[in-house]
């Protein structure tokens, strides 16, 4: 599952978050990492939080929030279907599946399910590249993904 | 006695079903009151034969794949315990000819401990090359390492010897060794099999590194993509902490080592040195201009060796049995043994730790054993997104630095994608200049502003709009993003895109049209 539900004040559970990390050298993507477990993403009202415990202003947070793929600005589905587009998978027939799980959803690449079960994104590389094509979904990886496998995690998915 | 049975942890054999079948063989053993234990070792590198399960016995260690959950009872019945034939049946695992023939010296036991097994590491020579070390002096370290000849393994290729003298010989009240596991090229698991199949030896190597140039911290900068690699480096990193091997007393030495992991945010760029400094100091992964080099600049602006994976990972064997022992094996001046990662569309698809000097012909249809489609191979991309495509016509290239640059090609993180011949080419290199665009940090124009040009261009061409002016336009582009981009994404994307280009012309070629007939 990758919705979180989180006890307490926001704010105050980013503080706390922030305040457990900022002794690292370079807490930054620790500590946004940390605000998406917790959160599901990272809320734009965290940014000047985490600028104010690091001495940095919002606009440097903002930039290295933008600059990663992995930062969501808005929550994901309960569950994140990661399809790997690299060129390992298309020899094997990678962008057929592309398009058949885009089918099976009804949705593109960056885009969520109407009822929020399912979130599909473009990946590039899993490192399963002697199994393509692969996939990943929330942390469990398939390799040699066909149709078979594909509805099967699809339904796993809906779940 | 207790019979061991391998079931492996490996993601791919993990993608492959290895949990079920590790749960099934747990059944097995209560429901049949059998004297067994489970071991989660790392995988052995033959991924068409994934989830491999093996069983030790007197003749030696038995392998059976590829096995499904619901093989586990047959082979039960079949007496699995003791080696006995089964269809799924593959010998000794040691004599399978894949394995036979590598020469397994960074991988020397992957696949066969329990990664997280220190004795079973120890048993295996593990810390014999710490234990070297700490008894000779950092120059002599750094000598030996020199002298093997190892050269970066994540691409670059640049002696490991001579970045880590520069580090030595700098100046600072703390150095660090940074571990490069940002492994973003599709054909390359090599570190992410070290990393989930045999930690310590990467720990080793690192400790090593740091006892050579006076530094007392490293960093694992390893990719969000790799979940498994990062729980069991985690994992490792904590055991090695209570053994002692790392701590304020390195095996009761007067060194000091620690280790953290850190997990990239899926930026592909953040695998180029200077770009993962920034990312691990908390920045934007934008590229740095060099110099300063990261040895006398780097982490938080202090000395810093930057290393890939199977370079540190390499150490260890070069201390415990001496640079000749390593130099000895490979060609020319690609010396030692890679781990070449045959991936895409071929059979036998796996890693294959050899010495350098393997003709690319030899890996792709006699060790990689052609296509998985069964058809014939067009093209094989060697080294990642950023590597060249090379036409059957060069299969005579030799696996070396030098003999892929002279064909204008690389040989990279040694990742080989073996395509089929439904491939088309004009497609492959569109992707390159997608892909570049996607991952390009934005620093520089000829990779941020090239890329998106490359994609139209490729796209004109496709749909045949002045094919000729437009193939001259993609060649030019391709000069100025080799020459002007400030690291490698920009500056070695034209690699496949102008050997896509120049090795297979007739995917380039304006689709025909078909004239009515006067």
């Amino acid at each position: 599952m990758n919705m979180r539900v989180s006890a307490g004040d926001p704010a105050e559970r980013s503080l706390q978050i922030i305040r457990d990390l900022k002794h690292l050298e370079g807490p930054m993507l620790p500590i946004l990492h940390a605000i998406q477990a917790e959160f599901g993403y990272v809320p734009d009202e965290v940014k000047p939080i985490i600028a104010n415990e690091l001495n940095l202003s919002r606009a440097e947070v903002h930039g290295v929030v933008t600059f990663y793929h992995d930062f969501r600005d808005h929550p994901a589905g309960r569950h994140v279907l990661k399809l790997c587009r690299a060129e390992a998978c298309q020899s094997m027939g990678g962008d057929r599946i592309a398009e058949r799980v885009k089918q099976l959803l009804g949705i593109d690449f960056h885009e969520t399910t109407r009822d929020g079960a399912v979130t599909l994104e473009p990946v590039f590389c899993l490192g399963l590249c002697a199994c393509a094509p692969a996939a990943m979904l929330d942390d469990e990886v398939y390799g040699r993904v066909d149709e078979h496998c594909l509805s099967e995690i699809v339904v796993e998915a809906r779940r | 006695m207790t019979v061991t049975i391998f079931v492996p942890r490996d993601a791919a054999a993990l993608a492959l079903g290895a949990e079920k079948v590790a749960k099934a063989v747990a059944q097995e053993i209560e429901a049949r009151c059998l004297d067994a234990k489970i071991v989660r070792n790392g995988s052995r590198g033959m991924f068409w034969l994934e989830p491999l399960v093996e069983v030790e016995t007197d003749r030696g260690r038995i392998a059976y794949g590829p096995v499904k959950a619901g093989d586990v009872a047959s082979l039960f019945d079949a007496g699995l315990l003791s080696g006995a034939p089964h269809p799924l049946c593959l010998g000794l695992t040691e004599e399978i000819e894949f394995l036979r023939q590598q020469t397994r010296l960074t991988f020397a036991r992957c696949g066969i401990t329990d990664p997280l097994s220190i004795e079973d590491y120890r048993k295996h020579s593990g810390f014999a090359g710490l234990a070297k070390a700490i008894a000779t002096t950092p120059a002599d370290i750094v000598k030996e390492v020199t002298d093997s000849g190892l050269r970066g393994r994540g691409g670059a290729g640049f002696p490991t010897g001579i970045k880590w003298k520069t580090v030595m010989d700098a100046a600072g009240p703390q150095k660090y060794i940074v571990c490069n596991a940002d492994e973003g090229d599709s054909a390359t698991f090599a570190d992410r099999m070290i990393m989930e199949g045999d930690p310590f030896v990467l720990i080793e190597g690192m400790i090593i590194a740091g006892i050579a140039t006076g530094a007392t911290k490293g960093y694992v900068y390893t990719r969000s993509e790799y979940p498994h690699a990062i729980a069991t480096m985690t994992e490792a990193i904590r055991i090695a902490g209570e053994a002692g091997i790392l701590g304020s007393s390195v095996m009761g030495s007067s060194y000091a080592f620690d280790i953290e992991i850190r997990s990239g945010a899926g930026a592909y760029v953040c695998g180029e040195e200077t770009s993962l400094l920034n990312s691990l100091e908390g920045k934007r992964g934008i590229v740095r201009a060099k110099p300063p080099l990261p040895a006398l600049k780097g982490f938080l602006g202090r000395p810093t060796v930057v290393n890939n994976v199977i370079s540190l990972a390499s150490v260890p064997v070069i201390m415990e049995r001496g640079a000749a022992f390593y130099r000895d094996f490979g060609m020319g001046r690609s010396r030692g043994t890679i781990p070449i990662q045959i991936a895409g569309n071929v059979r036998h698809g796996g890693l294959f730790e050899t010495a350098f000097g393997l003709s690319l012909g030899e890996i792709v249809d006699q060790i990689g054993g052609g296509t998985a489609t069964g058809r014939p191979v067009k093209a094989v991309q060697v080294g990642g997104p950023l590597g060249a495509y090379f036409p059957r016509a060069l299969f005579d290239t030799p696996f070396d630095y030098e003999a892929f640059a002279a064909r204008d090609g690389l040989i990279g993180h040694a990742g080989i994608t073996v395509f089929d011949d439904a491939v088309d080419m004009l497609k492959q290199a569109r992707f390159a200049m997608e892909f570049c665009a996607i991952e390009s940090c934005g620093k520089c124009t000829p990779c941020r502003i090239g890329s998106t040009r490359g994609v139209e261009t490729a796209d004109k061409i496709a749909q045949g709009i002045e094919p000729e002016k437009n193939r001259e336009l993609l060649a030019d582009l391709c000069n100025t993003m080799k020459f002007g981009s400030l690291c490698a994404l920009g500056g070695f994307t034209p690699y496949p895109v102008m050997s896509a280009m120049t090795h297979f012309p007739e995917d380039f070629a304006p689709t025909p049209l078909i004239e009515a007939a006067e």
